[in-house]
Formats: structure tokens, sequence, C-alpha cells
């Protein structure tokens, strides 16, 4: 039976006084005639490491997509840190919030996708810096150290002045992890980050985002085949399917003893 | 039938409208051209649709109507502006409506994901035109306005409507003196296939260059 | 602002009286004459000898590369003067109209043929199909479907095109519309001539949409293939002023060696 009311709060990752750090009320999400999101209700607690996994269409990246106002919502809320994202309720109903608010609490987020859609037209130091200097108000100088400082972390001092379509799947994906982190992100989504990349190129990129999660206390919402990676680094898993919540507990217990039917042909067919 | 010392007598009449008129108009008209072209197209994307459909229907209706009446309408309507004026400003609005529509093909060619990253960035739309988008959309939309500008070069005959001495009336006009036609024609055609055809193998080599 | 309406009346009147038989006849002239040349010229490129693909090259180069206009003057001014066969006005107009444009179309033409998939051609010849059977039965019907886009942006724009043939002393829209001025004034007069143009484009473009569908359900194509030729033709024409440019450059003059499929694919 799907389980839709979860509060959602792993021990050791206390909320703010009770706020979770994410939470989806009542979402719903339809394209067109389909719905891939009917009132899903989930929280995420701060500096916690949740991994979706399941079948492709049960809505896992849709999440990372509203989540990241990519997508629109039909129906539901979606708050941050207690904050409304894209809709608040003002006196009992449901108000659609002003691009200029959204953005306020979007800065807080940041994604990596699965085709790294780096700037083909600026170099990797300056696919940077452009974010923190005309969003976050960095001056080019402090921009340009923390970019640097960065992109060292991830391996990659020696390419800062190479223009994307010059590295490998890996690099850019590496190069688009420093992006995302150089605007210094509460939350960080991962949209299947090592889907396109060659087999040899994956470990690298997996390896930077351990390093990530075990030197950072950001959340993370992570979507991925790479089932060790997850086990790695996850706090919780939840299993989805047809945009419900099946399954979700410590990655060690659902990969090795799920409880639900689905979740085990789900990991049967991928591990 | 054939004069030899027409033929050279013509040249330098011919040359010299084509450098003075032909070039110059060209020249300038494709950078008004260019310049409209973009404007049309961000304002046809970005306006709300009560406003981009009535400018949609004024830029298809200059795009589907001759340019000769273009020019006609604009030069009797203002006579004091000169024909070259009125040749540059029609040429420019006339094939800024083309060089929309390749503008439009270039920034619709940008991967979506080009534009995701940028909201995952919440990076002002302004700053997303100016940084990210506009580049690779002007790069991908170089060769066909260059080929724009190539065909506008040799539209540039269409002044004859509104007595601009440009080359083919001078070349016209120096048959009718001299009785013969063929010699200026033939270097008036032959002046349009030095510079169109290799400009147009350059336009194929630069396509391939500037891909990313 | 109601004697503008009325003005424009008039004109359109008028112009449609006058103007309008000669604008029509030579676009109708120039559009069956530029299939023709199309026809001839891309399929001397794609599947001729190899001199007969050189030749058809430099036609068609030669055509693109120099300006309506001018062609227009030669054969109104220098070929009766060298044959002394004088063509006329409307003659003069269809075939500067008709050469000119079937240069351009001799591309689309080309275009089409190489977009047959190299099956349909093996096909053929593991069936030692004859070269007109051949293109008769299967070729043509396929590559015609292809074609059918940048025919259609290649008549709208001879619809503009026959603008030019008052230079020639034939009466068109646009000369009965200078004409009218004088009268009724600028505005009513050009914007009456533009309107009737306007209406002449879309009737043609709509007639070409309605064989476009057509032809490409006979095939079997269903409604992607047909968005997709049509969005590669509108691609085509924003993309290259040449229109359907496909690529091919002065190398081209020596054509490629002979493949199965024929022509330069």
């Amino acid at each position: 039976m799907p389980t839709d009311q979860t509060p959602g709060s792993i021990p050791g990752h206390e909320n703010n006084g009770g706020v979770p750090r994410i939470q989806f009320e009542d979402v719903v999400k339809r394209f067109g005639s389909t719905t891939v999101l009917d009132n899903l209700n989930f929280n995420v607690g701060r500096g916690e490491r949740v991994t979706l996994i399941g079948p492709s269409g049960s809505g896992k990246t849709t999440i990372l997509r509203l989540l990241m106002t990519l997508e629109h919502l039909t129906d539901g809320y979606i708050w941050v840190d207690g904050d409304p994202l894209t809709h608040a309720r003002q006196d009992g109903k449901r108000v659609e919030l002003k691009s200029k608010q959204v953005a306020q609490v979007r800065k807080r987020i940041g994604m990596v996708f699965q085709q790294f859609n780096l700037f083909p037209n600026m170099t990797v130091v300056d696919n940077v810096i452009e974010a923190p200097i005309h969003v976050l108000g960095q001056s080019k100088e402090q921009a340009r150290e923390n970019a640097l400082d960065l992109l060292d972390k991830v391996g990659l001092s020696h390419r800062v002045d190479a223009h994307p379509s010059q590295l490998s799947g890996g690099q850019q994906q590496r190069v688009a992890i420093a992006r995302a982190m150089a605007m210094d992100p509460e939350i960080l989504l991962l949209d299947e980050v090592t889907s396109a990349l060659d087999p040899e190129l994956v470990g690298d990129v997996l390896a930077v985002l351990k390093d990530v999660a075990a030197n950072t206390d950001i959340t993370m919402l992570i979507v991925t085949h790479e089932m060790q990676f997850a086990q790695d680094v996850s706090d919780r898993v939840m299993m989805f399917d047809s945009g419900h919540i099946i399954e979700e507990g410590h990655p060690d217990k659902i990969f090795s003893e799920p409880d639900h039917d689905r979740t085990r042909k789900f990991l049967q067919a991928v591990l | 039938m054939w004069d030899t010392s027409l033929f050279i007598e013509t040249l330098p009449v011919l040359i010299g409208a084509f450098l003075k008129i032909t070039l110059v108009v060209t020249v300038l008209s494709s950078i008004l051209s260019a310049l409209l072209g973009l404007v049309w197209a961000i304002a046809l994307r970005e306006l709300p649709a009560w406003a981009a459909a009535p400018l949609r229907f004024v830029l298809d209706f200059i795009r589907m109507t001759p340019l000769p009446v273009h020019l006609l309408v604009i030069y009797y309507a203002f006579n004091n502006l000169s024909p070259m004026t009125v040749g540059v400003l029609v040429f420019g609005v006339h094939y800024s409506t083309y060089m929309a529509e390749s503008y439009r093909a270039g920034i619709d060619s940008i991967r979506k994901g080009q534009w995701e990253a940028a909201t995952a960035l919440s990076l002002p739309a302004s700053r997303t035109w100016r940084a990210v988008i506009l580049p690779q959309a002007i790069r991908n939309t170089l060769p066909s306005l260059g080929n724009w500008a190539i065909a506008m070069f040799k539209d540039t005959p269409f002044l004859i409507f509104i007595s601009v001495p440009e080359m083919v009336t001078e070349a016209r006009q120096f048959g009718g003196q001299h009785f013969s036609y063929v010699e200026a024609m033939t270097v008036a055609g032959l002046l349009f296939l030095v510079a169109s055809y290799p400009t147009a193998v350059l336009m194929r080599k630069l396509e391939k260059k500037l891909a990313y | 602002m109601a004697e503008f309406f009325s003005d424009l009346g008039t004109v359109l009147l008028r112009l449609l009286g006058d103007g309008l038989t000669a604008t029509l006849a030579a676009f109708a002239g120039g559009a069956v004459l530029m299939v023709i040349v199309a026809v001839l010229l891309g399929v001397a490129e794609h599947q001729g000898p190899g001199w007969l693909q050189v030749i058809a090259r430099v036609i068609v180069e030669l055509f693109r590369g120099t300006s309506l206009v001018v062609q227009l003057f030669f054969i109104f001014y220098v070929i009766p003067t060298f044959t002394g066969f004088d063509l006329g006005s409307t003659w003069t107009a269809i075939v500067a109209l008709g050469l000119n444009y079937g240069a351009y179309g001799a591309e689309v033409v080309r275009g089409s043929l190489n977009a047959v998939p190299a099956g349909q051609w093996e096909t053929t010849t593991a069936l030692s199909m004859p070269w007109l059977t051949k293109m008769r039965r299967v070729i043509w019907p396929q590559a015609w479907a292809l074609m059918l886009p940048g025919f259609n942006n290649l008549m709208v724009m001879l619809v503009k095109g026959t603008a030019v043939v008052g230079l020639v002393l034939l009466a068109d829209l646009t000369f009965e519309a200078e004409q009218l001025r004088r009268q009724v004034g600028t505005w009513p007069a050009f914007i009456g001539a533009m309107l009737i143009y306007y209406v002449i484009a879309l009737v043609v473009s709509t007639i070409m949409r309605i064989m476009e569908r057509r032809a490409q359900r006979r095939l079997g194509l269903g409604d992607f293939e047909i968005a997709q030729a049509r969005k590669q033709a509108d691609e085509a024409l924003a993309g290259a002023a040449t229109p359907l440019d496909t690529g091919t450059g002065p190398a081209d003059l020596v054509p490629a060696p002979r493949r199965p499929g024929g022509g330069d694919a």
C-alpha cells in the first residue's frame, strides 16, 4: 500500500525548529491528460541525503524538476525551509507567487543535469563564475577565487580556460557540479548525472559527489541508477511507482530486504 | 555584335556604380536588417500573445509582398528622403523579416537544457539572453544572415524603380546610349557573379566551422 | 480615414481589372517554366553522366549567382539583337522568371532526389529496372512529396518576383499602381497593390499546402513526416537565401564517383 503520509524526519537530521528542508504538500502534476504525481506528500530533513528510485515514468525526475521550477505545479505546494517556492496560501486560497519571489527561494537550490548543460560559449571558469557574479552579486575576483578553488576540488584546475567542447563527458559533469556548488546551495538536486557518461568516466564523477556528501551538510535529492552510490551516500531511499511512494527506508534495508513486491522486482532488474 | 572596346569602356562606369551604390546599400541594409531581425525575433518570443500576433501579421505581410512596391510607396510618401536613403531603409526592413525567421530558427535550435541550466542557476532573463542564448543563437544564425545578405545584394537592381543610379541602371543607360546592351549587361552579370559566388561558398564553409 | 478606404476600393477595382492579368500571366507562365527547368536541371545534376552534371551545375550557379534583373534585361535587350527574334514583354518576363527561379528549383529537386532513401534506389537496381521506369514508378513519386514544401516557398517568391516585369514594359499590378498614384494618392494605390499580391501569395501557398498533404498522405507519410518535410523547407528558407542549399560547393563541379543511388549522394 502506498505510504504517502510520511513525516520524513530521520534522527540525526533534526529540522530547524521542526521545519523540514523540503516539503511536498498535496502535489499534483499533470502533463496534458497524464497524471504523473497525484497528491504526493513527503518531507526531506536538513542535510538529509535521499535517493529516489523506480521505473522511468514513475515521477522521480518530475519531482526534481518541480523543485527546480522547471515544471509548473498543477496543484499543491512546495515548501523550502517553510517558505513557499511557487505557490503560497493567502486567506485560505492558493496563490501563485511572482517570479521575483520565486527566484529568492530558488537561489537556495542547485541542480546538476544528465546532459551537463554547460554554456558552450564560455570557458570552464566563466561557466562557474557567471551566476555568483550576476545572481549573488559577488565581485569578479571573489567569484574567480571561489571558482578556482571548486574546480581544484573536482580535479580540473588544469582545464579552467578550456571550452566545454574540449572536455570529456565526465570532465564536463564535474564542471557542472562545481558550477552548481559555486552558488553555495542548501539543496542539491542530482538528476541521473552519470547516465549519459561512458562507464569509465562514471567513477570520477561519483567520487566528486561522495566528496561533496562527506564534506558538506548540503541536502541532496538524488535520482540515479547507480545503486552502489545510492547505498554509499543516502540516508533514505524512496521507491516510486506511478507517482506514489511505494516504500521508503534506510538503504541497507531497502536494498537487502525490501517489504514490497514491486520494490523487489525493480531491484532485481537493476542490481 | 560584340564590341570589346565598349566592354572596356563600360568597366569603370559599372565598377564605380557597383562600389558607390550597390555595395554601400548592401552593407548598410544588411546591418540594419540584421539588427532589426533580432529585435523582431526576440519581440515575437517575449511579447504577450495580444501584442505578438499583430506584429507577426505585419512582418508576414511585408515578407509576402514585393520589394519594388515597398520601394515605390516609401519613395513617394516620403519624398524629402533621398532615394538612397529610401533604398537602405526599405531593403533593411524587408530583409529584416527574413532574418527574423533565421534568428527564430537559430534560437529554437538551442537545446532546452541551456535554458534549464540558466533557470537552475537563477540567472535573470536579461542575463540569460545576453550571456547564454544570444551568443549561441547569433553564432547559429550567422551563415543564414550571410546568405540573406547575398540575396539582398542580388536584389539591389530593384533600386531602378526609384531612380537610384546603381549598377544595372547604369548598364541599361550605357547600353541605350551606345545602341548595344550586350557588353554592359555582361559586365553587370559578371560583377554579380564574381561578388556573390565566392561569398556564398565562404558562407557554407563558415557554417561548417561555426558548428559547436 | 473614410476617404482612404473609398480610395482603396477604387484602387482595388481598377487594379483587378488592369494590372492583375499581366501579373497572373507572368506568374503562371513563370511557374510552369520554373518547374520544367527545375526538373530538367535537377535531374541532370543528380542523375546525368559526368559532363551533363557539370553543365547543369554551371547553368544553375550562373542563374543563381547573377541578378534576376540582369537576366531580364539580357533577354529583353540582348537576345533580340543577336537572334533577330523578339519575344515580346510577356514572354521575356516568363522566360526570365522561369529560368531564374528554375535554377533555385533545381536545387530543391536535387535535394529531394538525395533525400529518397538509398534503399529505394538499390531495390530498383536489384530488380533491374530501366532508368525511366525506376524514376517514374519508384523514385519520383517519393521525391515529389519531399520537394513540394521547397516549391511552395519558391512559388511565393515567384509571386513577388513578378513585380519586376514592369521593367520590360509589362503593365502589371505594380506598374498600374504607380499610374493610379496620381489619381488616388500614394498610400491607397500601393496598399491596394500589396493586398492583391498578398492574397495571390496566400492562395498559391494554400494550394501548394493541399498538394503537399495529398502527396505525402498518398505515400503513407504520417503527420510527423509531413511536419518534418515542411519544417525542413522552412529551415532551409530561413537558413539559406539560396533555398535548400544542400551544402555543395565548387568542388562538386567535379562530380563524385557514381554510386548505386546515382548522383552525388
